[in-house]
């Protein structure tokens, strides 16, 4: 345990002084080290998904407040959080799918059963009731849950002590088995956080046809890949990289496509509109997308996708689902350390998970956004004559604002490419449902509260 | 020709009877008696038609009236030669196309009989006399006679129309010099006392009245000038200026010009397709791009990477160029030392900015004009004209003109073409160089006030301005709207590689005002709290397409979708009548190599060793062109205007620069 705790603090240092750049980097470390979380974990006999839950909630938790707008780090704990509920869900299913089996097999009525037929008829509830909000609502579940519901109350009559020691025997089998699950699904999910650009990248071909003229601004580990993926495929086209002042990420990009051999053309953020006019499709990276199909998105896009708009050119955003994620979640509780708004208010919202939350928060980019140092603009040694210049009052004269992050919202955006597919920006929440629990969203927030 | 005139003139005469219901008894029955008795002292007749002239300024109401003032305005010109009907004529084409313009400017002034204003001004009795003392006999008739006829039409502040006069007072000097000098004395004394009989008219001046008053000063000194101007080229070959003068006449309006007027438009048309210019040199033509060069007088090597898409423009290596010029600067002997000094500035970056540019181009020039001496056997004018041309190849190749100086260029060449023969050179430079002082003066010293008056108004306390790059004439408003004591904040964004808004930002510091400075990728961050943009510009082109330093339409387009208000300060000589869609095919290509290099941070330096790899070209745009419908208002000194109003400024004031 303290060896995880000294991991963990490793993490929250680098995340606070933003060692971690990029939101594939971060969601990859923040998987490892929540996956040694859960290894290093002592589960207790009973109830080992909710200490686990408990365990991984605790730490995400400082993960989240180490940097708020690294809104994949809240991701990734949703993610592990849902990962280890499935899988013990499914346990459980599995579990009463066998009692139940063997009850039937059984055939007798036996009086003993009556303590342990209520333990189970709980855990069958609840397991419907959770496969209800986990599973989408497909018509066999539906179809499933109704003579299941109906059929317990007198199959489950059985239960003898004979079922009491197997079932104790299999309990300790399931916390093995549970933990070895649940880690499973997280090496898969790290396993497709680091695979997902080569996914996303095989799309590259149905997108890009010959002679484009394709826009990106910044740099995208993502959109390095989708763009040499589709010049391997003998697609020739030319590349307009706007720098990306003030952090010049283009330049980056732009000396790695050169590597590879694309015909890359840098410009100026401020020729963005000059040239837009003949780019056939803009293409960029994100840093989280919303559930309302938003995206957080390296500072100057905002720009770009209105005169993307103007000229009627494609805006596509390319996304690893470890960024598309319950991010209205999680604006929740930012806006709620940031205005103390109390929870409760938004709780009721926050609820009704599946119906899009008309009550999206306000100003996302100036709420989710981070204000970097002032030195990536002006040059304190040439101006610090002026930045002492006071007004009588003691406010400063001079203010510098250096946003990290824009919010494009969802009309701009065309099409999302993420490693499942194309999506339109209103299906979002969608996909969104499917990667998390209605649980973790909501507890993310109260956590948040409580703190 | 006479004959010619005798039939054309009558129907249009006619014109100017229908708008105006109480002349006509008195105009036909002019242009009838007068023709013959044209070698007649003109005086006589004067005095009738002043005392006219104050009882036919109607006070006005709205549109209609506009138009009875402008047909009735004109009426008292042909006074001091009323054998001249010609005069009416093109004053009835004036009164068709002149007024709506009027209306579409929304800046037309109260009609209250401004001529009298004139006179307690003492513009008038100042650009007549000089015109009195420095030009010769028949110069100053002109002069003179363009001073009444200032008086009596002043409330037309547009210039265009007064050019229309041109043709006869070309008329003029050959029937009439001898008398020429006899009656302009009275002439003047005749328009004094008109104007004072005129003064009880109007009480009170309103700003807009005031500045109705400057515009009409301003176009009645340009109306005398044309007029001398006129005059001297008209005693050289009178009978071909007459299509010269034709096509500056603008299409009728009004309806009932149009049949006979047919003949005259499709001669128009035929001009006005001369007048378009030449389109520009397009550098991917290569035979043409060898020709130039071997006139250069820079030495200049191409840039190797060049983007496709930009093939049509120059790129050269910088810095290759400065050295080399440098070295020469003892050595070239048609080169006149102050042009190379200001060629070599623009290379080096030192002047940039519109205005800075035009100004230190135009002292450069009047240096040269005051050091020039015309050789033997050879025109002042066509020599100098010459020599200005060579001196703006060489300016274009240290950076390609701005449109705004190649307006300044046709101005000084069109004020050289129109020197009076009679000048002798010392008359002819000294003109030359008021000329010039003038432009500067007026066009853009005055523009650039009226303009920050116009603006000071759209400021209100507790706004919050944005504004991108550094402007000129934005940095002037801000500081007027400062010591007028109102509350405001700014917002500087900038971008990259020149950097211009730090300058502006220590400047506005330095002077005490609030600032906030971001780059242009956070200007949709900082636009929810801005109220107002204000912008400077280039250029502005007729289809109301500001063209103006890169970056410029990213902001106003985003002030756009965060429904801001855009405006645009540019003085009236930067309008230019070209049409631009994008920002592609005009524009002007930087260095390359600022992109690659970040002043300030060392750790960026992804790209030094990339420049010369065959798929990696750096891009630095210099300009780019904002759609008009980003644009809320044009703040010129003519007013404040719509962009769909752009094309009404080019064409009705356009031209006036050229006879300032």
């Amino acid at each position: 345990m303290p060896d995880v705790q000294a991991l963990v603090n490793d993490f929250l240092i680098k995340l606070k002084k933003r060692k971690i750049e990029g939101s594939q980097a971060t969601a990859r470390q923040a998987a490892e080290l929540l996956r040694s979380v859960i290894s290093q974990q002592r589960v207790p006999y009973t109830n080992q998904a909710g200490a686990l839950i408990d365990a991984v909630r605790a730490v995400g938790e400082q993960l989240i407040s180490a940097n708020p707008v690294e809104l994949a780090v809240g991701n990734i704990v949703r993610r592990v959080l849902h990962i280890i509920r499935e899988e013990n869900l499914s346990l459980a299913t599995a579990a009463i799918a066998g009692l139940n089996l063997s009850a039937a097999s059984d055939g007798d009525d036996d009086d003993d059963g009556e303590r342990d037929e209520h333990t189970v008829l709980s855990a069958a509830a609840v397991a419907a009731s959770a496969r209800s909000t986990l599973r989408p609502p497909s018509l066999q579940t539906l179809l499933e849950d109704m003579p299941e519901s109906a059929t317990i109350p007198h199959t489950t009559s059985s239960g003898g002590d004979s079922e009491g020691k197997s079932k104790s025997a299999d309990k300790s089998s399931r916390t093995r088995r549970l933990k070895h699950d649940i880690i499973e699904a997280v090496n898969e999910l790290i396993q497709d956080i680091t695979t997902c650009h080569e996914q996303i990248a095989e799309q590259a071909i149905e997108h890009i046809h010959q002679n484009e003229v394709i826009l990106t601004l910044g740099s995208s580990k993502t959109v390095l890949e989708f763009l040499y993926a589709a010049k391997e495929k003998r697609r020739s086209f030319r590349v307009f990289v706007a720098e990306g002042a003030p952090r010049y990420q283009g330049h980056l990009l732009a000396k790695e496509l050169v590597a590879r051999g694309l015909q890359t053309t840098l410009i100026t953020d401020s020729a963005v509109f000059a040239i837009i006019s003949r780019v056939n499709m803009v293409i960029v990276g994100a840093h989280a997308v919303m559930a309302n199909g938003g995206v957080i998105a390296p500072v100057g896009l905002n720009m770009v996708a209105l005169a993307a708009q103007k000229h009627a050119v494609p805006f596509v955003v390319l996304a690893g689902s470890h960024k598309l994620n319950g991010n209205k979640w999680n604006v929740y509780s930012v806006t709620q350390k940031m205005f103390g708004i109390p929870f409760s208010a938004l709780y009721s919202v926050g609820v009704s998970l599946c119906s899009l939350c008309p009550l999206y928060p306000h100003n996302p980019e100036v709420l989710l956004n981070e204000l970097r140092s002032p030195s990536e603009l002006l040059d304190f040694g040439e101006f610090s004559d002026c930045l002492d210049f006071g007004s009588g009052t003691g406010s400063p004269l001079l203010h510098v604002v250096n946003p990290a992050f824009d919010y494009v919202p969802p009309k701009l955006v065309s099409l999302f490419i993420t490693d499942t597919g194309g999506h339109n920006p209103s299906y979002m929440y969608r996909l969104i449902a499917d990667y998390y629990s209605a649980d973790d969203l909501v507890v993310r927030g109260r956590i948040a509260s409580g703190n | 020709m006479d004959a010619r005139r005798a039939t054309t003139t009558v129907p249009r005469v006619r014109q100017v009877g229908f708008f105006t219901p109480n002349a006509p008894p008195a105009q036909p029955s002019r242009t009838h008696s007068f023709p013959l008795d044209s070698s007649s002292p003109p005086l006589s007749n004067s005095p009738v038609n002043n005392s006219l002239s104050p009882v036919m300024i109607p006070p006005s109401r709205h549109l209609s009236d506009n138009l009875v003032h402008r047909a009735t305005s004109p009426l008292p010109v042909p006074e001091p030669s009323a054998f001249r009907r010609p005069i009416r004529s093109h004053y009835v084409a004036v009164v068709g196309s002149y007024n709506p313009t009027e209306s579409l400017l929304g800046s037309s002034p109260p009609l209250a009989s401004p001529s009298s204003r004139v006179i307690g001004d003492g513009e008038f009795s100042e650009e007549s006399s000089a015109g009195w003392f420095r030009r010769s006999n028949s110069a100053k008739f002109a002069s003179s006679f363009s001073g009444a006829f200032d008086l009596t039409s002043v409330k037309s502040s547009e210039t265009g129309g007064f050019h229309q006069v041109k043709k006869p007072v070309v008329a003029q000097p050959k029937e009439e010099k001898s008398g020429a000098a006899a009656f302009v004395e009275p002439q003047i004394n005749k328009v004094l006392s008109s104007s004072s009989s005129t003064k009880p008219l109007k009480e009170k001046t309103t700003k807009a009245e005031r500045r109705a008053l400057q515009e009409a000063q301003r176009a009645a000194k340009a109306a005398a000038k044309d007029m001398t101007v006129s005059v001297g080229v008209s005693t050289s070959k009178p009978v071909k200026h007459q299509p010269a003068q034709r096509k500056d006449a603008p299409p009728p309006a009004s309806s009932i010009a149009v049949s006979d007027r047919k003949g005259v438009e499709r001669s128009m048309e035929k001009e006005r397709r001369k007048d378009i210019p030449a389109p520009r040199m397009q550098f991917d033509d290569k035979s043409r791009v060898e020709k130039a060069k071997k006139r250069a007088v820079v030495n200049q090597s191409e840039a190797r990477n060049r983007v496709e898409l930009f093939r049509h423009l120059p790129q050269y290596e910088h810095g290759t160029q400065l050295p080399d010029l440098e070295s020469k600067f003892f050595q070239l002997d048609p080169m006149h030392p102050a042009v190379y000094k200001v060629g070599l500035q623009y290379l080096a970056g030192d002047i940039s900015g519109g205005n800075a540019r035009c100004i230190a181009m135009l002292q450069a020039f009047q240096e040269v004009i005051k050091d020039y001496s015309t050789p033997p056997e050879k025109s002042l004018t066509r020599d100098l004209t010459a020599k200005i041309s060579s001196f703006v190849s060489f300016f274009t190749e240290c950076r390609p003109l701005s449109m705004s100086m190649g307006n300044t260029i046709r101005f000084l060449k069109s004020r050289i073409a129109k020197l009076p023969l009679t000048f002798s050179e010392s008359e002819a430079k000294a003109s030359l160089c008021a000329d010039i002082d003038r432009f500067i003066n007026e066009k853009i010293v005055l523009a650039d006030n009226v303009i920050i008056r116009h603006a000071v108004t759209k400021i209100m306390d507790g706004d919050v301005l944005l504004t991108y790059g550094s402007s000129c004439v934005v940095e002037m408003i801000l500081l007027y709207a400062h010591e007028l004591g109102k509350q405001f904040r700014v917002v500087i964004v900038d971008s990259r590689p020149k950097l211009k808004g730090q300058a502006l930002l220590r400047r506005l510091v330095g002077k005490g005002l609030s600032c906030t400075y971001t780059h242009i990728n956070a200007v949709s961050y900082i636009m929810h709290e801005v109220t107002r943009v204000f912008l400077g510009s280039s250029s502005v082109l007729s289809n109301g397409t500001v063209y103006s330093r890169v970056g410029t339409a990213c902001v106003a387009m985003v002030a756009h979708a965060f429904h801001v208000p855009v405006l645009i300060c540019c003085e009236a000589y930067k309008f230019h009548e070209r049409v631009l869609l994008d920002s592609i095919c005009s524009n002007e290509l930087g260095d390359p190599d600022a992109l690659s290099k970040v002043p300030g941070r060392m750790d960026i330096n992804y790209l030094d060793d990339l420049t010369n790899k065959d798929n990696m070209q750096l891009l630095n745009l210099m300009y780019d062109a904002t759609p008009s419908e980003y644009v809320s208002m044009i703040i010129t000194d003519y007013g404040m205007i719509p962009p769909t109003s752009v094309p009404v400024i080019v064409r009705e004031y356009g031209r006036e620069y050229l006879w300032i």
